[in-house]
């Protein structure tokens, strides 16, 4: 039973930090701020968590600081991402336009109206 | 001390060492200010290896939160660009 | 196992370079603020995988530390982008 408990806490780490490791090849390879900031909010949301659970796994006495730990970030995380990406569009970064996806285009001209509403 | 984590030493250094350049040399300050919360990140790393926790807390609460507040409300009142 | 907890580190350490690289790298201030919320997500797993190497719950209250307080710059480095605060 150890043995088990064990085996599935090391899987649990390695797909956490498996995720870490994308999510930051994400944010070196992606085009403009806000495909940047899906790729490193997201997947290093994911990879925290993988890690201290299965950290949790391997010490079981660890587990509820560990619960409160991954309270937080699923918290936190979110609303950092959010900010960011409202102060990003609020002071005037465009994304970059592709013609074949019109969303981008009607997210930019929503943000402009929203942003003359206002004042 | 395993292998790896003199590795990651090593480099904590070397992103001490860029850091530090970018406060001291960028013209824009807010990337003055995210420079200096990245120095404290790794510097509370370098706290927990050398195993004094309460000093890696300490400078967690004071590097990360309270520096970066009243830098950016400085920021603000003044002017961002260094002429 | 010692050699498992060796990979992960080094595979956390290269997430952490890359990190930096978009730091070094990034155009505007927002790229470096994405950047900077980025590495403070590793380095609480970081300080984790660190507490379970040296066998010390003490360690993990550091990393506790860090998701209660580490988002507040993030978010007051972009209420001042936004032009709010």
């Amino acid at each position: 039973m150890e043995t088990v408990l064990q085996y599935l806490g090391y899987f649990f780490i390695s797909v956490g930090a498996a995720f870490l490791l994308l999510g930051s090849f994400g944010i070196l390879r992606m085009p403009d701020i806000y495909s940047r900031l899906q790729a490193g909010t997201k997947a290093s949301t994911m990879g925290s968590l993988g890690m201290l659970f299965g950290i949790g796994f391997l010490e079981p006495q660890w587990l509820p600081k560990i619960i409160v730990i991954m309270i937080f970030i699923l918290l936190s995380n979110p609303i950092s991402s959010h900010a960011i990406a409202r102060g990003s569009c609020k002071s005037g970064i465009k994304p970059k336009l592709n013609e074949t996806v019109n969303s981008y285009k009607r997210i930019a001209e929503g943000c402009e109206e929203s942003i003359k509403k206002e004042e | 001390m395993s292998v790896l984590t003199v590795l990651i030493v090593v480099l904590g250094a070397i992103f001490l060492v860029v850091g530090a350049w970018y406060v001291l040399t960028r013209k824009d300050l807010l990337v003055a200010t995210i420079a200096s919360s990245i120095i404290s990140l790794i510097l509370s790393v370098f706290f927990l290896i050398l195993q004094a926790p309460d000093v890696a807390l300490t400078e967690a609460t004071v590097g990360v939160a309270l520096t970066t507040i009243i830098f950016v409300v400085t920021i603000r009142n003044t002017k961002r660009m260094e002429e | 196992m010692d050699l498992f907890l060796e990979i992960i580190l080094g595979v956390v350490a290269l997430a952490l370079i890359l990190s930096f690289v978009r730091f070094v790298k990034g155009p505007t201030a927002a790229d470096r603020v994405v950047a900077l919320d980025t590495m403070s997500v590793t380095v609480i797993s970081l300080l984790a995988l660190f507490a379970f190497m040296f066998h010390r719950i003490i360690y993990i209250d550091v990393s506790l530390v860090y998701a209660v307080l580490g988002f507040i710059g993030v978010l007051i480095i972009a209420r001042y982008l936004e032009g709010g605060i």
